[in-house]
């Protein structure tokens, strides 16, 4: 078990370098062939080319693309030195670098979205799992019945609208003219109420999406174990309806929900983008699309490694949690 | 498909996986009138369950629908609308940008109504706005599934480090942040490229890019199909018999394969359509003033409150689109399953 974790982890490290270093090299690239200038923009628009010269010796945009990532990733966890024009500017550990357009220090401008898509993601995600997967194994249950019919249309138009459509629906009925709620996001340490308020609207069009999702995945998957042998065979030795359901078929039920969970998970905690732009929350993706418009490579370059740190590392709790749900996982 | 970025489940491609139709000469178990004894092939039987099929059917009709009305977009338009990019400021409030008409400014001459400050005619930028999605999504999932099925079955059949090697490649593109690296990329394109220019050069980056994105899902896929499928007997005969690895793989794998694939290929589509609208709406699809439903929509937020209706019809459009793709991709799903009974 220990020797399974720890060959993992150095996978999840392995790969989290190989995305940063593909991205880094897509936007030392894209300058070159754009012939656009991260240093020209970190200066500014009217400034004259030695300033220019000293900023990408500062940031150390002039060295190969190996020894920047070098920097990089050392930055992350001893911190970074930048040398240039006779002073020097430390920037303690964890380091992201500083944002080429407000100069602000990326691990700070990280620190202060995350609550947000946090909070987001969290609360969305207590509703989906209850009501996809209870209407699921109740669409499983009465398959064929009316009640399976109505909840898989209706799971099937929650798959084909835009989340950014539902968001805009949801706005323009909830805020603008019932006026229920105010959807503007609170810190929660500053008042639970504007904090809950504020986030419904985000937390059920999110909800709403990813039920239908999984209420089609789990009405599939249980349908698939109840026609099992050991179903059967758990039925015809007489054990109550209850636990062969409960027990034996929301076991094997659950293993895919899960693996989709973690992966959703972590991709929605790197960044909601579509959900946070419609809802105007600075979020993670709020600030990854900035740092797109605005070509703020220390910016793209950290909420990418962030979202990929997120998928990657919930893939591996996911597969942990496996041994304990499923007995037939056996890690080595 | 985590289709990742468009903000979907990983579970909708996993649900929909569909196992090859055995070997042939399976008894079908399910099967219709039992009149006189005929051969069917396991795509006769798909056809007859799909015929049979009402949502599944509706689907193909509406999806059929909107292929005709993207061909011919220039006469639909010429006949019930006005240019797609001709501006009606004398249809506007000047005083709040609004349509002046009630309901967005629909009337018998604007169908849809107007666009907010310039007055387009709304109509004909749907209209026209079938082609792009149409046109991304299908061509991004025929690119994808080339891609996928090639290495998923290169992946899956000659094993060995070759199979590690892609397993880790598709490892990494599904933990990639797609949507954010997408306009990432579409940022930067130059505006003209290979002789392509301005929307061509957009048009083309987004099929690629979204294609490029979604081979990973298909070709897990097929890898996992061709792994369960290159020990069975009929392969082991063909071997013996002397056949070529090229040989086994085109003529033993690759028909085996197809149902999986077709199904794939037909849910990948409304994902694809999802993906683009959600690229135009964050301002990374084809450039203005080329008319796309995201863009609609993107334009929409500032203005939904005045104006819901023209948030409205283009949401409407993706709406309807991608239900019609899914009917029709689950019709297939259902049909081409070998289990088949659902």
């Amino acid at each position: 078990m220990l020797a399974y974790i720890v060959r993992r982890l150095f996978a999840v490290v392995a790969m989290l370098l190989v995305v940063t270093l593909v991205t880094l090299s897509i936007f030392f690239l894209i300058p070159k062939m754009t012939g656009s200038d991260p240093a020209a923009m970190f200066v500014g628009k009217q400034a004259d080319p030695a300033a220019i010269e000293a900023v990408r010796q500062k940031l150390g945009l002039d060295e190969p693309l190996l020894v920047q990532f070098w920097h990089f990733v050392s930055g992350i966890f001893v911190g970074r030195d930048y040398t240039g024009g006779g002073d020097t500017i430390h920037c303690a550990a964890p380091c992201f670098g500083y944002s080429f357009r407000s100069e602000q220090d990326v691990w700070s401008m990280l620190v202060e979205a995350f609550p947000v898509t946090l909070s987001m993601v969290i609360g969305a995600a207590v509703l989906w799992l209850v009501l996809g997967v209870s209407t699921g194994v109740v669409s499983a249950l009465k398959r064929g019945t009316v009640i399976d019919r109505v909840a898989m249309i209706t799971a099937l138009s929650g798959v084909s609208l835009p989340i950014f459509f539902t968001a805009m629906l949801a706005m323009l009925v909830f805020r603008t003219q019932l006026d229920w709620v105010d959807a503007t996001y609170v810190p929660l340490s500053e008042s639970f109420g504007g904090w809950f308020g504020g986030l419904l609207l985000p937390w059920v069009t999110l909800a709403f999406l990813y039920a239908a999702m999984y209420a089609r995945l789990t009405r599939a998957t249980m349908l698939e174990v109840l026609g099992e042998d050991y179903i059967r065979t758990a039925r015809a030795k007489g054990l109550p309806e209850s636990v062969v359901l409960g027990k034996h078929a929301m076991r094997s039920t659950m293993t895919p929900i899960l693996t989709i969970f973690g992966m959703d998970l972590g991709a929605l905690v790197g960044g909601a983008i579509l959900t946070e732009t419609a809802f105007s929350l600075h979020g993670l993706g709020a600030l990854a699309i900035r740092g797109v418009n605005e070509r703020d490579l220390p910016l793209i370059l950290a909420v990418t490694l962030i979202t990929a740190a997120c998928v990657v590392v919930a893939n591996l709790v996911v597969d942990l949690l496996y041994a304990v749900i499923d007995p037939r996982v056996r890690l080595a | 498909m985590t289709a990742p970025l468009h903000e979907t489940s990983a579970g909708e491609s996993t649900a929909t996986v569909v196992a090859a139709p055995d070997a042939p000469g399976t008894p079908d178990k399910s099967g219709g009138s039992a009149k006189a004894i005929e051969g069917r092939s396991p795509w006769k039987i798909a056809w007859t369950r799909l015929k049979r099929d009402k949502l599944a059917l509706a689907g193909a009709f509406v999806v059929l629908f909107l292929v005709l009305v993207a061909l011919f977009a220039p006469v639909i338009v010429g006949l019930l609308g006005h240019p797609p990019d001709e501006f009606h400021e004398d249809q506007i409030d000047p005083l709040f940008g609004t349509p002046i008409g009630s309901w967005g400014g629909v009337s018998s001459e604007f169908l849809f109504g107007v666009e907010p400050v310039n007055g387009r005619d709304v109509f004909s930028r749907i209209v026209y706005g079938t082609r792009i999605s149409l046109l991304v999504a299908v061509a991004a999932a025929v690119f994808a599934v080339v891609l996928g099925t090639v290495l998923g079955i290169v992946a899956g059949y000659f094993g060995g480090w070759i199979d590690a090697a892609l397993s880790r490649v598709m490892d990494v593109m599904l933990a990639f942040p797609q949507l954010l690296f997408t306009i990432a990329l579409v940022s930067v394109l130059p505006n003209s490229l290979l002789g392509l220019d301005g929307s061509g050069v957009r048009i083309a980056a987004l099929i690629v890019v979204i294609g490029f994105f979604g081979w990973p899902y298909v070709g897990r896929i097929v890898r996992g199909q061709t792994l369960s499928l290159r020990n069975r007997e009929y392969v082991e005969a063909a071997q013996s018999l002397g056949a070529g690895r090229i040989y086994i793989l085109r003529r033993e794998l690759l028909p085996n394969l197809i149902a999986p694939i077709t199904v794939y290929a037909t849910l990948m589509i409304p994902t694809n359509i999802l993906t683009e609208a959600a690229l135009s709406f964050l301002g990374a699809g084809v450039k203005p003033p080329t008319a796309s439903w995201g863009q609609m929509l993107s334009t929409a937020i500032t203005t939904y409150e005045a104006d819901p209706l023209f948030m409205v019809i283009p949401g409407l459009a993706i709406f309807i689109t991608v239900l019609a793709f899914n009917l029709f991709g689950d019709g297939v799903r259902d049909a081409l399953d070998p289990k088949g009974s659902r």
